[in-house]
C-alpha cells in the first residue's frame, strides 16, 4: 500500500511541474519545471565558481603587484574591471550561450527558457540575471559594508530581504524568481532520456498469442493503470512484481497456472491490456482509468 | 520474426521510426557538447528535418501509443531540437547590429516618461543639495561619501580644488579613479534597475541620491569661482553619464509601473514585456557608461580648456539626443 501510495504521489508532482510549451509547428512538447532544491544547488556552485573566480584574481593581482610596485595602479583596475564583469556578466554571457545554462544548471540539468516556448531573447537573459543586483548583491553589500560595527538591525533586514527573494520561487506556481517575472522566463528540466526497450517486444521469452484473456479481464483497467504497470514492469522489482500481479489476478478472475512466473503473468497482461487499449485508441475510444465507463470522450 | 504478428502497431511505428530518433539524439548530443561547429554542414541541413520528423513522430506516439516511456523519450528529444533549432545559435552579428539601429533607441523612446520622471528628480535633488551647501558647507560631508570625493571637501584649498579640474599630462591617478568611477557608475545603474521591482520607488530614491552628490560637488566648486570651470570638467564625460543614470532610473522606474499599471495585459505579461524593454535600454546604459568612462579617462586629461570641454559637451550631448530620441522608422527587433 504505501508503494502505491508513493505512486501516486509522484504522479501528482509530474502533473504539478509539468507545463505545455507548444512549438511554432503548433505541438506541445511539454516541459517540466526545475525544483527549488535543484535551482538552489545550481545557485549554490555557481556562487562558489564566482568566489573561488575572485579569489584566484584577488591572489594575481596582489602577487602582481607585489612583484612590480609601479604598475599597482593597473592591477588595481584589471582587479575592479574583473570584479565587475563576474558579478555581472557571469550569469549573463552563460545563460545567452546554446545550452541557456550556467556551469551549475549543466550540472544539474536544467536551463533558462522563455516562458511557453519562443525564442529565448539576449535581453531576457539580461533582465533576468540584472534582478540579482537586488536579489543577492543589494543585502549581501548590506551585511558586509558595515564592517566591525555591523548593525544589528541592517544584520536582520538584510536577512529578511535575502530571505524573502530566496523563497520567492516557492511562492509561485510556475517557481519565478524576481528575474524571471521581469524577464518572462522560466527554468525546466533538460534531462538526457534515454529510448528504453518496448515491454511488448522481445521483453519475454515465452511466445504469448492472442486471445489469453477475455473482453471482461481487459475491461478491468485503464490507460492509468497501464501505465503505473509499465513503472513496475521496468523498476523490475520482486515483491513490486508479485504484489501487483496477484491484485490483478484476483481483480479479473485469473487462476494462477502452477509455475506461472509473476513477471511473465504481468508482462502478458501488459501486452494484451495495451492491445486492447490501443485499438480502442484506434476507435477513438480513450479510457483513462478503470472508473471510466463512458469510453468515449478523452482528456 | 515468430512474433511479428503479435507486435502492437505501435510496435511497428517505433521500430521503423526509431533510426531517425537516435540519429537526432546523437546529433544533438554533438551540437550540445561542443557547440553546432561541431557538426557538417549535411549535418546541420539534416537536423531541422529529423527535428520535425521527431515532432510528428510525438504526435502520432500521443495518438497511438500508450508506452509512456516512448513518449516521455519523444518530448525530450522534441524539446532538445526545438532549443537547438530555434534557440539562440548563430546571427550574432545580425542582432548587434539590430540592437545598435533599433532595439536600443527605441527601448529609450518608448520609456521616455520614466527617463523624464527621473531625470527630473535627480535635478530637482541636485538644486536641493546645491542651495544647502551654499548655505552651510557642511552638508556636503552628509551628501558625498568619502571615496567618491577623492579629497576634494570644503576643508581642500582653493588651488587644490583647482589642480584637480585641470591635469598635466596622463596620471596613473586619473584613469584609476575613471575605472573606479564606471564600476560605481554601473552598479549603481544596475542597482536602480533592480530595485525598481519594487514599484519603481526605491529607484527615484537612488536618483535623488545621485543628485545630491552632484548638487553638492558643484555647489563646492562655485563657492571657490570655480562653477564654470568645474562645469566645463563635468560636463566633457557628465553628460553622457548623468544621462545613462537617468535612463537606468527610468528603466527602474518602468519595471515598477508596469507592476501597478499593468493596463490590458495580466501583471505577468506586463512585467516581462516592460522588463525586457528596460533590459534593452540597460545595455545601452553599460555601453555608454564605458564610453563615458573613457571620455573621462582620455578627454578630460588631454583636454585643458574649458572652452572645448563645452564644446565636447555640446556635441555629445547633441549626439546622444539625435540618437536616442529622433524618431525612426520601426523595425522587428532580432
Amino acid at each position: 500500500m504505501a508503494r502505491a501510495a508513493k505512486t501516486k504521489t509522484t504522479m501528482d508532482d509530474n502533473e504539478r511541474f509539468s507545463r505545455s510549451m507548444v512549438t511554432p509547428e503548433g505541438v506541445d512538447v511539454g516541459v517540466r519545471l526545475a525544483t527549488a532544491g535543484e535551482r538552489a544547488g545550481a545557485f549554490v556552485i555557481d556562487a562558489l565558481i564566482i568566489l573561488g573566480l575572485l579569489i584566484g584574481l584577488t591572489i594575481a593581482a596582489g602577487y602582481a603587484a607585489g612583484r612590480e610596485s609601479g604598475s599597482s595602479n593597473l592591477v588595481y583596475i584589471v582587479w575592479m574591471v574583473g570584479f565587475f564583469v563576474l558579478r555581472n556578466f557571469y550569469f549573463f554571457l552563460f545563460e545567452l550561450g546554446p545550452r541557456a545554462a550556467t556551469p551549475g544548471k549543466r550540472v544539474l540539468k536544467i536551463r533558462v527558457a522563455s516562458r511557453g516556448g519562443g525564442v529565448l531573447r539576449a535581453d531576457a537573459i539580461f533582465a533576468r540575471n540584472a534582478m540579482r543586483e537586488l536579489e543577492v548583491f543589494l543585502p549581501l553589500s548590506f551585511m558586509v559594508s558595515g564592517g566591525q560595527s555591523v548593525d544589528a538591525m541592517i544584520m536582520l533586514l538584510g536577512m529578511v530581504w535575502t530571505g524573502v527573494f530566496m523563497f520567492f520561487p516557492l511562492f509561485n506556481r510556475d517557481r519565478l524568481r524576481a528575474g524571471d517575472i521581469i524577464a518572462g522566463t522560466w527554468v525546466i528540466q533538460t534531462p538526457r532520456r534515454t529510448l528504453l526497450a518496448d515491454l511488448a517486444t522481445g521483453a519475454s521469452d515465452r511466445p504469448l498469442s492472442t486471445g489469453v484473456f477475455t473482453p471482461e479481464q481487459l475491461n478491468a483497467y485503464g490507460i492509468k493503470e497501464l501505465q503505473v504497470l509499465e513503472d513496475v514492469l521496468r523498476a523490475n522489482r520482486r515483491e513490486a512484481i508479485a504484489l501487483v500481479a496477484n491484485r490483478i489476478r484476483i481483480k479479473i478472475g485469473w487462476i494462477r497456472a502452477p509455475q506461472e512466473e509473476d513477471h511473465w503473468f504481468l508482462n502478458a497482461y501488459y501486452v494484451e491490456l495495451r492491445r486492447h487499449l490501443e485499438s480502442g485508441l484506434l476507435m477513438g475510444r480513450r479510457r483513462a482509468d478503470k472508473h471510466d465507463r463512458g469510453g468515449s470522450g478523452g482528456r | 520474426m515468430s512474433g511479428q504478428e503479435l507486435t502492437l502497431r505501435s510496435g511497428r511505428f517505433r521500430a521503423e521510426r526509431q533510426g531517425d530518433w537516435r540519429k537526432l539524439e546523437t546529433l544533438l548530443d554533438r551540437a550540445e557538447r561542443h557547440g553546432s561547429r561541431s557538426l557538417n554542414d549535411a549535418e546541420l541541413l539534416a537536423l531541422p528535418g529529423l527535428y520535425r520528423s521527431a515532432l510528428s513522430s510525438l504526435s502520432v506516439a500521443r495518438a497511438i501509443s500508450l508506452d509512456r516511456a516512448l513518449v516521455t523519450y519523444l518530448e525530450g528529444l522534441a524539446s532538445r531540437g526545438y532549443f537547438f533549432v530555434y534557440g539562440s545559435r548563430g546571427r550574432t552579428f545580425a542582432r548587434i547590429a539590430g540592437f545598435f539601429s533599433a532595439s536600443w533607441p527605441q527601448s529609450v523612446q518608448r520609456m521616455w516618461p520614466d527617463v523624464l520622471a527621473s531625470a527630473i528628480v535627480m535635478l530637482l535633488a541636485a538644486v536641493a543639495a546645491y542651495l544647502l551647501v551654499m548655505a552651510d558647507p557642511d552638508w556636503f560631508y552628509s551628501f558625498v561619501p568619502r571615496e567618491l570625493a577623492g579629497g576634494r571637501t570644503p576643508a581642500t584649498s582653493t588651488e587644490d580644488l583647482r589642480a584637480t579640474l585641470f591635469s598635466e599630462g596622463f596620471t596613473d591617478e586619473l584613469s584609476t579613479f575613471a575605472t573606479y568611477l564606471f564600476v560605481h557608475n554601473a552598479g549603481v545603474s544596475m542597482l536602480a534597475f533592480a530595485v525598481g521591482f519594487a514599484f519603481g520607488l526605491p529607484s527615484l530614491l537612488l536618483m535623488a541620491y545621485n543628485g545630491f552628490t552632484l548638487g553638492a560637488f558643484v555647489a563646492l566648486f562655485a563657492m571657490r569661482g570655480l562653477g564654470v570651470e568645474m562645469a566645463g570638467w563635468l560636463s566633457i564625460h557628465g553628460v553622457t553619464e548623468l544621462l545613462a543614470i537617468a535612463i537606468a532610473g527610468g528603466a527602474g522606474l518602468h519595471i515598477g509601473r508596469s507592476m501597478v499599471f499593468s493596463g490590458d495585459r495580466t501583471r505577468l505579461e506586463a512585467a516581462s514585456v516592460f522588463g525586457r524593454q528596460a533590459a534593452q535600454a540597460m545595455v545601452g546604459v553599460i555601453i555608454m557608461l564605458l564610453i563615458a568612462g573613457v571620455l573621462e579617462g582620455v578627454g578630460r586629461q588631454s583636454i585643458n580648456v574649458t572652452e572645448i570641454r563645452f564644446a565636447i559637451a555640446g556635441g555629445t550631448a547633441l549626439l546622444w539626443g539625435a540618437y536616442l530620441f529622433l524618431p525612426r522608422r520601426s523595425r522587428v527587433d532580432g
